[in-house]
């Protein structure tokens, strides 16, 4: 018991808190009462669940497979799994899985995410579910990020879905469905989970707050929603941060940005302060930065971008715009991703300084 | 993954007692409503008339298949072979589809192998049945073209006691030498009324009560894919509890549509614009409910079209810019900054006049 007890004051807040089942998810209730109705019978659709980042698809996938199985889906084993591809090369991806489903990252071994795929379908599909108590003749594998699967793989799920569908299900989680192939949506029950409005996240908040045994001024809390950007994750990890910071909450309390984006926005400044060869080579090196750090390459691209042209003038506001689109795009399309981030700024650059020539001239 | 793989050795299950304690495996709807026999498929007349002949007796030619998703090739194929030979259909078919290897290699291989294998023209029962076997190549446009040319020689060779079935979604994916080899047949999106029809007969079977607006309206945004909407009326069905008819709604959110205040609500703003800011705002905003932006720009298009607010110059503006930027989001660009400059284009447009 007491084990127990440390364990839960290790754990962030983000996982303590998670809920466990359909009927405890506190937003968007009328979709949960939707989905319980979805496990009532046996024919259960493929679903492809989709929506922004921290909006809490994860959660609610692991709450309807609990509604499927049983609390035997939360005891959960990580594993690495081994796989080769055709071409002989060794892959290892990490999985999760309890004795009714399966969960993987394909995007965890890049452009061989076919091989992984396909492999774990396979293997699901011919394990029969032998467990009496299951209620289910068929398993879950839930599959993150399928919008970042390459084409390949998107192309071999097509037939496979339908092969294996009397004893394979897939749960398809992606945050947009644009990358996603008609062909695939076509075969799933799209689920749109949206963010939760910032009145909802507050509620969050305070009831976290309530169960730590902590008071938050309501002020506070939707300071923590509006710059989490509707992220439930972000304002969870945010508000216990601030916690560490300072307790108690005080309405005006700080709360800090994230790393990346203070440099993202310091890259910005740069960037508008000169226009030459010397702050193209720095901005280089921060965006390299960036880039080794982790930062996704459209998370940097966006958030520089709005730091740019929100000091643009109107004028030139399309222009920049356009140019953006166009080098993201190829961005999507390349392997070099630092490349097109670079052409980009340079195109920038050039665009924000006849800008301010024709200002000046204009006196 | 241990516990997950060990299921599959482990010991026998012990037969459930009662059937109520495992819910029956009721496969999806587009699964059991699958076409049976090649008469059963729905609107694609020129091939049902062609196999139904091969069926009764007539000369079975290589076949190339394309078309949209959900329009029936696959099924077509597989009921006709159903049909050819009856029980043991499975050992006359190879089908190799996008999940399986299909690499110059295998295609040396396996197709050769299965091709070179004779078929009798008698069934084990005795009955009479086509002295060939068929190879399925489904998804063939996901084949690089060097498997695909290594095809072609299996292809010419092995006529006597082989008939291939190409499938695609797009033709142009397949090497010319292939397609001059098959007779092609194109897979037309199903019509309206033909979806409706089916869609009304299961309803029927499962016992569904629906308004018959939103069937409608679950019609039209199918867009002539029978299986999608297939799925959506199992969706709409399941998620509403037992009884309730399936009405608008439900299927406006299983269809993903996206409401109409959004779109006027965009286009009010850039209409009348004044702050950049609150154009972007708008946008992260929209972005934050996760409609599909395919769906927004094919909404928005049709809208504008329509708009008696616009000249026929500043429609053919924001036409092509719509172009554009739905081919770069389906390419993977970033819808953020896709859509931001959509908002821009569409400031622009209006300030044309
Ligand atoms: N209904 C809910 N009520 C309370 N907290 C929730 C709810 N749903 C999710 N959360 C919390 O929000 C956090 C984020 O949820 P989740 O991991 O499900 O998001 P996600 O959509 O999968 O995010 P990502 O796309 O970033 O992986 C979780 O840590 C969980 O604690
Ligand atoms: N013409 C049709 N008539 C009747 N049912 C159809 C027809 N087309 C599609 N369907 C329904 O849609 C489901 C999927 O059809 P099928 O697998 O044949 O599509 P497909 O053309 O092979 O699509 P894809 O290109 O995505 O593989 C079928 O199970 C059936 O329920
Ligand atoms: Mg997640
Ligand atoms: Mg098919």
């Amino acid at each position: 018991m007491k084990r127990k007890d440390k364990s839960l004051k290790t754990m962030l807040w983000t996982d303590k808190y998670r809920p466990k089942e359909l009927s405890a998810l506190d937003y968007h209730k009328d979709q949960a009462a939707n989905l319980k109705n979805l496990t009532k019978d046996g024919d259960f659709p493929h679903l492809l669940v989709y929506g922004p980042l921290g909006a809490g698809k994860k959660t609610r996938i692991m709450c309807l497979l609990r509604e499927l199985y049983g609390p035997g889906v939360e005891r959960l084993k990580m594993e690495n799994m081994n796989f080769t591809t055709p071409s002989n090369k060794k892959l290892e991806i990490m999985t999760v899985s309890s004795n009714y489903h399966i969960e993987v990252n394909p995007g965890d071994v890049g452009i061989y995410d076919r091989v992984v795929v396909m492999d774990i379908i396979k293997n699901v599909a011919q394990s029969q579910q032998l467990n009496v108590n299951a209620q289910r003749e068929f398993k879950v594998v839930v599959l993150t990020g399928v919008d970042n699967l390459t084409k390949d793989a998107q192309h071999a799920l097509r037939r496979t879905m339908e092969k294996y569908i009397s004893n394979c299900r897939l749960i398809l989680c992606a945050n947009s469905l644009c990358r996603v192939l008609p062909a695939i949506k076509s075969r799933c029950l799209c689920i749109r989970v949206p963010a939760p409005t910032e009145t909802e996240i507050v509620h969050i908040l305070q009831n976290v707050c309530k169960k730590e045994d902590l008071s938050i001024p309501v002020e506070f809390a939707s300071k923590i929603a509006k710059k989490s950007n509707r992220n439930l994750r972000r304002a969870l990890l945010m508000c216990e941060a601030c916690k560490v910071e300072q307790y108690p909450f005080t309405e005006n309390q700080n709360i800090p940005d994230p790393d990346w984006q203070i440099f993202i926005k310091k890259t910005a400044a740069r960037i508008l302060q000169n226009q030459n060869i010397e702050t193209l080579s720095k901005v280089r090196e921060n965006l390299y930065e960036l880039i080794t750090n982790g930062i996704p390459s459209d998370i940097i691209f966006q958030t520089l971008l709005d730091e740019l042209v929100a000091n643009c003038d109107m004028e030139i506001r399309l222009a920049v715009m356009e140019q953006a689109a166009m080098y993201e795009h190829r961005m999507t399309q390349g392997n070099k991703q630092i490349f097109h981030l670079e052409a980009f700024v340079a195109k920038f650059m050039c665009m924000y300084q006849n800008m301010m020539q024709e200002m000046v001239g204009e006196f | 993954m241990q516990a997950f793989l060990k299921l599959k050795s482990g010991e026998a299950p012990s037969k459930p007692t009662s059937s109520t304690t495992i819910l029956q495996n009721a496969k999806p709807w587009v699964e059991k409503y699958r076409p049976r026999t090649v008469t059963d498929v729905v609107e694609q007349n020129d091939v049902v008339s062609i196999l139904e002949q091969c069926i009764t007796g007539a000369d079975f030619p290589n076949l190339l298949f394309y078309g949209p998703p959900g329009t029936g090739k696959t099924s077509t194929i597989l009921a006709a072979a159903r049909q050819l030979f009856g029980d043991i259909y499975k050992e006359r078919i190879l089908e190799l589809n996008a999940s399986d290897e299909r690499g110059i290699q295998v295609i040396r291989d396996k197709v050769k192998n299965f091709a070179q294998l004779t078929a009798s023209g008698v069934r084990p029962d005795g009955k009479r049945c086509p002295p060939f076997k068929i190879i399925i190549l489904d998804e063939a446009d996901s084949m690089t073209s060097v498997a695909q040319a290594a095809l072609r020689r299996t292809m010419e060779k092995e006529t006597k006691s082989t008939r291939f079935c190409l499938i695609c979604n797009y033709v142009s994916r397949i090497i010319e030498p292939l397609t001059s080899r098959c007779t092609k047949f194109r897979f037309r999106p199903l019509k309206n009324s033909m979806i409706h029809e089916r869609l009304a007969l299961i309803c029927k079977e499962e016992n569904v009560n629906y308004d018959e607006s939103a069937l409608k309206t679950l019609v039209e945004k199918s867009d002539g894919d029978m299986r999608r909407a297939i799925t959506c009326l199992q969706s709409c069905a399941k998620l509403a509890s037992k009884g309730t008819p399936i009405d608008i709604t439900t299927v406006s959110e299983v269809t993903g549509v996206v409401p109409d205040t959004w779109l006027e609500q965009f286009l009010t703003l850039c209409k009348n614009f004044v702050h950049y800011k609150d154009l972007q705002e708008f946008i992260r905003k929209l972005m934050l409910e996760a409609y599909a932006s395919s769906q927004l720009l094919e909404q928005l298009n049709d809208k504008l079209v329509a708009s008696k607010d616009l000249n026929d110059s500043q429609k053919s503006f924001i036409g092509e810019k719509i172009g554009v930027i739905s081919f770069r989001l389906q390419e993977g660009g970033s819808e953020y900054l896709q859509l931001l400059e959509l908002g821009l284009s569409l400031v622009k447009a209006f300030s044309l006049s």
